[in-house]
């Protein structure tokens, strides 16, 4: 993409909001006296709070760019990632885990494990979390860095080392209580940023309805062109084309991988055991907060597809409408190859197209729309176009999309300076508040569930409030040292994220039979957990998505079935991954003798708990309640974009 | 936590409220998007929403002395 030019009024924004959050900071360390201020905010939260916290942990910049790059790719069954691939697991957090979660007193969700299992699991999964929260922080600060450089100019390395520096600065402070109020700031931020620039994009683009007729055109025009077997509403529904089968819908799932994969194992393993997100809820006051923490994050969260998703819809509708002047952006391209290519639309015969076509499409190293490239050629041959309107055409006759650019395209055509800063500054916002969370994330689970479980054991409270901080400095270096490495190696990058997929999968099969029945035993648990992470290891093995070669993407030990996309592999894993471990873990239940005995177990598993009193809260304010309203409204969304 | 967060947002979206408002007005001519001057609007919908938030930590503040 074109660099962007900012305005003083744009850093004015950008620095007034990077001065309220280490002033955040600032405030907050004068509270800081114990491990557990520093690390667990002491359990203090109004909901409100941790409930935005909660979504907005979640809500990190990459999502952001992401979910704009799927509506454009997928249209509005990308909201399957909110209204089937969230609430639902949200809802079921607050209802039925929460209380053991909360109640327990444990700090982290490892912690949980333990006291429900034993150190084994605990040990499984509190280094897997440790290491890939330090990798999830430093690929979003690689990301932050390269798009400030790519966009705005700055050098990578400053602009890595700043903002690191910033999230240090207040996190050092203010501990997880400040990641959570800058989590709060960014999620207004982000809502009031993006808000103009969607409402701006349906203005131009004619209104909804305009837009759904553009993207049902676009549609038509796949199918036609390429031979897909999309309907018209491939993009404008979001269950029927789904239903229709993989190949009628541009994601290429089909409706078992969706809701049991995406829907079931995905979702719940996410948003119910992740500590990034559960931490939130736990930092609440009290059980009653920590409970509403889920659904009050769920209202706005419902609503988000309207915000994330629906500009990278705006975006093909306006691509497919000439007289707009806009394009989803090509992938990045040197300024050198770009004269190259120019020189050669010069140079070329307009008697011989198909070979000027080649010749620039060799000096740009991209593949380029032939028709829209030929008459480019034909108009300088009659005219004598200046370089600037041959690079122009070059630009929109480039065939590939970099979805990626789409939010920042949009950012760029509609907003002036000074609406520019606040989009900007939203945007860098959560890129920071990401490494925020991960990091107060990592250094709770690395304090109290591997250096005071396994190095230092006994000591002062004083000792591990301090060494919290020094692991806050840590893992702020360490995230930049994985920022580094995702820089310069890309595919490792895959890999590790490959392996994470594999670790997460079948999570939650262990917290399902662990909070749900009390005959779970710990043996069961780790070696349950462990067989479901080489069962997804081998179903990747064996296993290949359409269009991708046998390596990194699956099938290097054969391939047994071949999936129409790589989602519906990662969907149909996830799914055969919880099976595995599922079935393994009651197995081995069944084989081995419990270590625990019913009273170690009360307030950790469900039937032991005694049921919370409802107290004096009314009936309709009871979590119970509230989470079926929410259902209801979830369902009637689903039901309206049909 | 002894802060009110409803400080710092209401104080910082005031702030940047009345910037994009003032920058609306005084450059009205560089603020149009699609025909509208959205700097000064958003700017309103800003200095609103922060002014709101502010009103809240006040009302906390002497609810609690």
């Amino acid at each position: 993409m074109e660099p962007i030019k900012l305005l003083t009024i744009d850093y004015t924004i950008l620095i007034a909001y990077v001065a309220f959050v280490i002033g955040i900071g600032w405030a907050l360390s004068r509270y800081m006296k114990t491990s557990a201020d520093f690390l667990t905010s002491a359990r203090s939260i109004p909901t409100w709070v941790t409930g935005l916290a909660f979504i907005s942990a979640n809500l990190g910049a990459l999502e952001l760019v992401g979910m704009a790059a799927s509506g454009a790719k997928y249209g509005i069954s990308t909201a399957h990632f909110y209204w089937l691939g969230a609430i639902p697991a949200m809802i079921f957090l607050a209802v039925f885990m929460m209380p053991f979660y909360y109640g327990s007193k444990a700090r982290s969700v490892p912690e949980y494990l333990k006291m429900r299992f034993d150190e084994r699991v605990r040990a499984l999964n509190s280094v897997a979390f440790a290491v890939m929260t330090i990798f999830a922080s430093g690929i979003s600060m690689n990301a932050l860095a390269k798009l400030l450089n790519q966009l705005l100019g700055w050098n990578y390395d400053l602009a890595l080392w700043i903002c690191s520096g910033v999230v240090l600065m207040y996190v050092l402070k203010g501990g997880l209580t400040s990641a959570i109020y800058t989590e709060v700031l960014q999620f207004f931020m982000i809502v009031l940023g993006f808000a103009p620039v969607v409402y701006l994009g349906l203005k131009d683009v004619g209104g909804w309805g305009a837009m759904n007729h553009s993207l049902q055109g676009v549609a038509v025009e796949e199918a036609a062109s390429k031979g897909t077997e999309y309907a018209a509403n491939a993009w404008t529904s979001a269950w029927q084309p789904l239903l229709a089968g993989p190949a009628h819908n541009p994601m290429g799932v089909d409706l078992f991988a969706m809701v049991f994969g995406l829907g079931f194992v995905l979702s719940f393993g996410y948003w119910c055991t992740n500590f990034l997100v559960v931490q939130r809820a736990m930092a609440a006051k009290n059980m009653a907060a920590a409970r509403n923490t889920p659904l009050v994050a769920a209202v706005p969260k419902m609503f988000f597809p309207f915000l994330v998703i629906v500009p990278g819809m705006i975006a093909v509708a306006l691509t497919a409408m000439p007289s707009k002047d806009y394009r989803i952006p090509p992938p990045v391209i040197s300024q050198e190859n770009y004269s190259r290519a120019i020189v050669e639309v010069k140079s070329a015969n307009p008697a011989d197209l198909v070979a000027g076509v080649e010749a620039v499409e060799s000096a740009l190293g991209e593949k380029v729309d032939a028709k829209k490239l030929a008459s480019l050629i034909a108009d300088n041959a009659k005219g004598g176009l200046t370089d600037t309107q041959i690079k122009t055409g070059i630009y929109n006759s480039i065939a590939a999309y970099d979805y990626d650019g789409v939010i920042l395209s949009l950012v760029k055509k509609y907003c002036p300076p000074g609406l520019l800063g606040l989009a900007l500054t939203a945007l860098l916002a959560s890129f920071m508040s990401g490494m925020a969370g991960n990091v107060t994330a990592f250094n709770t689970v690395f304090t109290y569930d591997l250096y005071q479980a396994y190095f230092v054991k006994n000591q002062t409270d004083k000792h591990y409030f301090w060494a919290g901080k020094v692991v806050t400095v840590a893992g702020i270096i360490l995230s930049i040292a994985a920022a580094y490495f995702a820089s310069m190696y890309n595919n490792a990058m895959d890999i590790i994220q490959l392996v994470f997929g594999f670790v997460n999968a079948p999570l939650f099969a262990t917290f399902l039979l662990g909070m749900f029945w009390k005959r779970t035993t710990g043996t069961g648990a780790f070696l349950g957990l462990f067989l479901g992470i080489c069962g997804s290891a081998l179903f990747h093995a064996l296993t290949i998505a359409t269009g991708n070669l046998p390596g990194v993407k699956g099938g290097y030990l054969g391939v047994l079935h071949v999936f129409p996309s790589e989602m519906a592999q990662n969907f149909w894993l996830a799914s055969f991954a919880f099976i595995v471990c599922f079935a393994a873990t009651v197995a081995i239940s069944f084989a081995t003798k419990s270590q625990k005995t019913d009273e170690d177990l009360t307030g950790l598993v469900y039937s032991l708990t005694p049921k919370i009193k409802p107290g004096d809260v009314p009936f309709y304010l009871q979590p119970g309640v509230v989470g079926v309203v929410l259902l209801i409204a979830c369902l009637i969304m689903n039901f309206l974009f049909w | 936590m002894g802060l009110d967060i409803r400080w710092p947002i209401g104080l910082m979206f005031t702030l940047i409220g009345v910037l994009l408002t003032g920058y609306g007005v005084f450059k009205a001519a560089d603020s149009v998007s699609l025909g509208l001057n959205i700097n000064m609007i958003w700017g309103i919908v800003l200095l609103v929403f922060g002014s709101l938030m502010l009103l809240g930590a006040i009302r906390g503040k002497n609810e609690k002395s």
